[in-house]
């Protein structure tokens, strides 16, 4: 694929999220359950609209990170759920840009795991583009395995650290 | 696309105060090395047939005609001239290089036996070869320094050589001695006359600073490069020491910039918004090598040390990155996950003919290709050690077994491999080499811990 090619596809589906969008609610999960209903203009001592704070409490921890298998950048049904829930958000707050951080487990050298990360950042963008988030509002950034956030040296911590996280820029 | 390698001073997208914002002072850049015509010395073969590592080589302090001051030494020539001695002992002993006896051990000749060594003082000392030397103190300030190599059993002159360095490079003297007795010895070429570049590793394993580093290949004259506030990784020095490449964090993105050691200026490798990595320079300094990620997508690209238009060399769906020229520069080995997990591939420096050539089972990553271009290093990322196969890809043998060996970089004889070794579990991270052979594995002391070795030719 040469870059050219590259960007008519990105100009695609950029082109293409507009039909997306209509049918998205359909694919969208159930109403969350959580107790972090998106609160209009709360208290002044809440978290702002846009910071990582209030993205974090109206999404949830769990959803703003999706987790990949070795040498994997693939983006499951589960990932789907979370990304979902991440799109929402960011289709209620249209103001609010953000990064997506690819991150790779510490077993792989260093400048594979540099691409790879970045791939599963692209991964992860790539699917909320797909569903109606315009692509201008997302950065990726790779961090292969410079930041992990399990410490261990093992398959559990590992799994934790082979991520997408996403970071609401303020 | 335009891609064009700019002067930072024309650079728009991030301003030259962020660019350089993780830069410490710039460096002195080094002085020449003269090197003076002794006269031819005599050229027999060598008298010992044994096995070279035990051969016993005395390395008496160098001596001087007058104990003069020198900015190189608080304690004038005289002491300069035990230093020397100190360095090349250890040269060849670190290295695990013949049985070499320093000067602290042995009687100190005098300036006129150079030339003329005492014969009877140096036999029954277990040596089969005596090194001397002397040190001299010149107006300008800088340095004589000459070397001979003696066969004790036909009591005949091997090799000698001298050199005019300033003060502050007095080492490298040492190390082309080192260079000129490891070379007559063995028929290999010189290495020890080179420079390590590294990134320096200090705090936390999940907030750990990076910094470029650079060191003589003793470990000597560490110098660090960048601050630290901003993470650097795989530095790469340019064939004639004046650039090194590296990739860093500093505007918030992974990216390859050229620093100028000179200047202390750097530039971007080229001006994209994608990410680059993996900064690769050919062996006669006229091209760079780096790779980017295109929508998550990462190729090689070549582009002129000089600036222009960058090539792409792959366009396969997949990660693509890395490469190291053969000597020669007409061939790449690089690496590519396009049959779906990393392995090595040989291409034609435009990119052409592009084919696998590692198919043992293991994932490969990370090839370099050796000086002298019989062999190919790798990363196994299966089992995380370090290997040597042909440029065909056959005879592979490992060569180390830790937890996590990686990035092997090559000595500028391709003799000796270097790469850096992770401890499961803390993340701390460590400088290893080890022959070509598989023998003489040793950790190589840096200040603190290390990773990303790149080695570079013997100084110009």
């Amino acid at each position: 694929m040469n870059i050219r090619a590259a960007t008519g596809l990105m100009l695609a589906s950029t082109i293409a999220l507009a039909a997306c969008q209509k049918k998205a609610p359909e694919e969208l999960p159930p109403p969350p359950v959580e107790t972090a209903t998106p609160t209009p203009t709360a208290p002044p001592a809440g978290p702002s609209v846009g910071s990582q704070a209030h993205f974090v409490d109206a999404v949830g921890q769990a959803n703003t990170v999706v987790y990949f298998g070795t040498d994997r950048f693939n983006i499951d049904t589960e990932d789907q759920t979370k990304l979902q829930r991440q799109a929402q958000y960011f289709s209620q707050h249209p103001q609010v840009s953000f990064t997506i951080e690819g991150h790779a487990d510490e077993r792989g050298t260093r400048d594979y795991n540099l691409a790879l990360g970045e791939r599963r950042a692209n991964a992860a963008k790539n699917y909320l583009v797909s569903i109606g988030i315009p692509a201008n509002r997302i950065r990726t950034v790779s961090y292969g395995k410079e930041r992990p956030v399990a410490l261990g040296s093992n398959e559990s911590a590992w799994a934790q650290n082979r991520r997408a996280a996403t970071v609401t820029i303020n | 696309m335009k891609y064009v390698l700019i002067a930072a001073a024309a650079f728009v997208a991030a301003p030259l105060s962020a660019q350089n914002q993780d830069l410490g002072q710039p460096i002195p850049e080094g002085g020449e090395v003269e090197t003076i015509e002794e006269g031819e010395g005599l050229s027999g073969s060598v008298s010992f047939e044994g096995n070279l590592d035990d051969l016993g080589i005395a390395i008496p302090g160098f001596a001087t005609d007058r104990d003069v001051e020198t900015p190189a030494s608080a304690s004038g020539t005289a002491a300069l001239g035990k230093e020397l001695a100190r360095v090349i002992t250890s040269d060849l002993r670190n290295n695990g290089l013949f049985k070499p006896t320093g000067p602290d051990a042995l009687p100190q000749p005098s300036f006129g036996e150079i030339t003329a060594p005492n014969w009877p003082t140096w036999s029954n000392r277990g040596a089969e070869m005596l090194v001397h030397g002397y040190v001299r103190g010149r107006s300008d300030d800088r340095l004589t320094v000459g070397c001979y190599l003696y066969d004790m059993v036909l009591q005949q002159e091997l090799v000698r050589e001298g050199w005019v360095v300033q003060p502050a490079d007095w080492r490298r003297a040492a190390h082309k001695c080192a260079d000129l007795i490891y070379s007559r010895l063995t028929g290999e070429s010189p290495f020890f006359d080179s420079r390590i570049a590294y990134i320096a590793e200090t705090g936390p394993k999940d907030n750990r600073s990076k910094r470029l580093a650079i060191m003589d290949s003793d470990g000597a004259n560490h110098r660090f490069i960048t601050t630290g506030r901003s993470t650097a990784l795989t530095p790469r020095y340019s064939p004639d020491y004046r650039k090194l490449s590296y990739l860093s964090y500093v505007d918030g993105n992974p990216r390859i910039y050229v620093y100028d050691i000179g200047t202390g200026r750097q530039t971007l490798v080229t001006q994209s918004a994608n990410p680059t990595f993996a900064p690769r320079w050919s062996p006669d300094g006229r091209w760079l090598l780096y790779s980017m990620a295109v929508n998550g997508n990462t190729d090689i690209y070549r582009v002129s040390a000089k600036g222009g238009e960058p090539v792409r060399l792959t366009d396969t769906p997949g990660i693509d990155i890395g490469g190291s020229y053969s000597p020669d520069g007409s061939r790449i080995v690089f690496e590519s996950d396009r049959s779906g997990a990393q392995q090595c591939y040989v291409m034609n420096a435009d990119g052409s003919n592009q084919r696998r050539i590692s198919f043992g089972g293991s994932r490969c990553a990370t090839p370099e290709w050796s000086p002298r271009g019989d062999q190919i290093a790798f990363t196994n990322a299966s089992s995380f050690n370090i290997s040597v196969m042909t440029p065909s890809g056959g005879n592979v043998r490992t060569l180390t077994n830790g937890w996590q060996d990686e990035a092997p970089t090559w000595a500028p004889n391709g003799r000796i491999i270097q790469f850096f070794r992770t401890e499961r579990n803390s993340g701390k991270t460590s400088l290893w080499q080890v022959d070509l052979t598989g023998d003489n594995l040793r950790e190589l002391p840096t200040p603190v811990d290390a990773s990303d070795p790149a080695w570079g030719p013997i100084l110009p």
